[in-house]
């Protein structure tokens, strides 16, 4: 990317990122890996320096950015550590825009500030044990006194947040609807933290909702419409954490390839690596500018579904595929928990599945290409 | 009190600096930033604000240079300076180092400082000599290469700065007003925030052009430098270094010593 196509304060809050990630994020990422250990006070910095809240409005405590800024954010903190990423994405992304796009001005005013400056976290609670990509088989239920009863599976900062957006149907007709329950709400509980492949530093955490309290985001009925629509810039910010990811391992590779030497000289001196090298780089710039492309819709109010489907689709994809070509330059090294290669792979291979899979991507854009001749069965 | 920050736009970094041989002067087309130096300056100036030591009631980022060094400015107003002027004018192109100093020199009056901070080397001349010029020109002393500085509150207020210096270091006690140049070792440059940078383009600026500040024009810009440039060439690459793998430290502390020895250096 060529940072002239940024606007100066674009260009400052990015390097504001990538400094932070460099300093703060880099040296502790493998031990948080390792140790399974979700940052806290990483993200109280975080909210110090405005980060929490980016593009969230200078009135509710928020930055003030542009979207596109929080989209240069997501990239730069996942090239230090993916599971920060993930924090971020759904704390801003499907946590406080959902309040902002859909909550009233006193919810807003409410909730969404504690938020901003990163004092409280926020989580998105849509997927069940039987409702993943079919996210409108979902069973948790709303009383008639908007009690919830059901449970949640998979809820990124589901054991540290305070304020949930949670979808549930509503008893009387069906429908799905969304609501914010509070941490502390009574019947909430955090069942159990997730084992995962990769993100370690990330928490997914199993919640339970028994007549809990709760109230009303959007309309009766607006649930399905708001969950799609937030998983639409959310795919954005996938995408970015994906180029970011995939930023990483290029440079780890790239650094390899200077200092190590075989056959008498760096093994960048091979085609072979430099053949490799110049692919990843292509394949990561065209990510980068997908994802930039559908940010800057987004951000213009137009329409950016399939471009945001598009960016993630094709970012997740050169992600898993580049940091297994990073694991392939640093050879045995790679395959070792000496270099970080090993956990970018294994960091990356989520980004293809959560927000939508990738098979998700290909029927949201086949859809728009065929309209309803992609529909019939 | 108030303190002045002389900052400058730089090639970023990140970008491979080159002479045009056309011009004989420092390509600077590519990605340009704040010299990573005058952020060590910026902070100095916060942190004597926030020491309380002596009251500071500006803190003023200044520079010389074209229409994009205006980036630096708010850059630096974003690191915590309150306001900035920018001294840009057609005639000031191709000054040299006197030339600069002298026009920096004239701008500075204006504000009447007293506390001249800047980095001690820009990140693409790497003169170090600016601080230096500048000082001359308002007689005022200057200290180059601090990595320490410790407020006395007056009157008259001093400064204990500990400059870092090739045999060593050197205390030494000054009294304000005075032109400072810091090292990196100084301080680590605080982040600045997100609403900082947003607001940064709020702060006022005074844009100025020579005749704004007295400069006489013979004395700046190409023609008024006396510095010529030519003839460039690449340093002489350096021998390859001889490589002692470690795999037996008590062989490889051996061949240290015996190599060291050889050459009569122990």
């Amino acid at each position: 990317m060529s940072l002239h196509e940024l606007s100066d304060e674009q260009r400052e809050i990015r390097e504001l990122a990538a400094r932070f990630a460099d300093e703060v994020i880099v040296p502790q990422a493998p031990a948080w890996d390792r140790e399974h250990t979700f940052p806290k006070e990483v993200f109280a910095q975080l909210g110090e320096l405005g980060l929490m809240g980016v593009c969230i409005p200078q009135e509710l405590g928020g930055a003030g950015a542009d979207f596109v800024s929080y989209i240069l954010v997501m990239e730069q903190l996942s090239r230090g550590d993916a599971g920060v990423g993930t924090a971020i994405g759904v704390h801003i992304g499907a946590g406080q825009l959902p309040i902002l796009a859909h909550g009233t001005a006193e919810q807003q005013e409410r909730l969404v500030p504690p938020l901003a400056q990163g004092h409280e976290l926020a989580a998105f609670a849509l997927t069940e044990s039987g409702s993943g990509s079919d996210a409108g088989a979902l069973r948790t239920r709303a009383d008639a006194a908007q009690r919830l009863t059901g449970t949640k599976q998979w809820i990124t900062n589901g054991s540290h947040a305070h304020v949930f957006n949670v979808f549930a149907r509503d008893d009387d007709d069906g429908r799905i609807s969304a609501f914010l329950v509070r941490r502390g709400a009574p019947g909430f509980a955090v069942t159990r933290e997730e084992e995962k492949m990769g993100q370690h530093s990330s928490s997914t955490a199993d919640l339970v909702f028994e007549a809990t309290p709760s109230e009303r985001l959007g309309t009766p009925g607006a649930g399905m419409r708001i969950a799609l629509s937030t998983l639409d810039g959310g795919r954005i910010g996938i995408a970015a954490q994906a180029t970011g990811i995939a930023q990483a391992a290029l440079d780890l590779a790239v650094g390899y390839a200077k200092e190590r030497r075989a056959f008498g000289r760096a093994i960048g001196g091979f085609q072979a690596i430099q053949q490799k090298l110049a692919d990843m780089q292509t394949e990561i710039e065209a990510a980068r500018a997908l994802t930039l492309r559908a940010a800057r819709l987004k951000q213009a109010g137009r329409p950016h579904t399939v471009e945001g489907a598009q960016a993630k689709l094709f970012a997740s994809a050169v992600a898993r595929r580049q940091t297994g070509e990073a694991i392939q330059v640093l050879g045995g090294y790679g395959y070792t928990k000496e270099f970080p290669a090993e956990r970018y792979y294994r960091d990356a291979k989520v980004t293809e599945i959560y927000e939508g899979t990738s098979e998700i991507q290909r029927l949201v854009i086949a859809r728009a290409l065929l309209g309803e001749a992609a529909r019939e069965s | 009190m108030k303190i002045c920050v002389l900052v400058k736009e730089v090639p970023d970094a990140a970008v491979q600096k080159r002479i045009d041989p056309s011009t004989g002067r420092m390509d600077r087309n590519g990605e340009k930033n704040l010299n990573p130096y005058d952020t060590h300056a910026i902070e100095a100036a916060m942190q004597i604000r926030e020491g309380g030591a002596v009251e500071v009631d500006e803190i003023v980022a200044v520079t010389m240079g074209p229409s994009t060094a205006i980036r630096a400015l708010h850059k630096a107003v974003s690191l915590g300076a309150d306001r900035s002027v920018h001294l840009s004018d057609d005639a000031l192109a191709g000054s040299d180092v006197a030339a600069t100093g002298y026009a920096l020199a004239q701008t500075l009056k204006r504000e009447s400082p007293d506390l001249v901070l800047l980095g001690q080397q820009s990140d693409d001349g790497e003169c170090y000599t600016i601080g230096a010029v500048v000082a001359d020109h308002l007689q005022m002393p200057s200290l180059t290469q601090v990595i320490q500085m410790d407020v006395e509150a007056g009157p008259p207020t001093q400064l204990r700065c500990e400059r870092q210096a090739e045999y060593g270091y050197d205390t030494v006690q000054v009294e304000l007003p005075a032109v400072i140049s810091v090292g990196d070792a100084i301080n680590e440059p605080r982040y600045p925030s997100l609403k900082a940078i947003m607001g940064a383009k709020k702060k006022p600026l005074d844009a100025l052009a020579i005749g704004d500040v007295d400069i006489a024009a013979d004395r700046v810009g190409e023609s008024g430098s006396k510095v010529i440039c030519g003839d460039f060439k690449a340093p002489p690459a350096k021998s390859a270094g001889e490589i002692i793998e470690d795999e037996d430290t008590n062989e490889t502390v051996e061949k240290i010593v015996a190599w060291l020895d050889e050459r009569k250096l122990i």
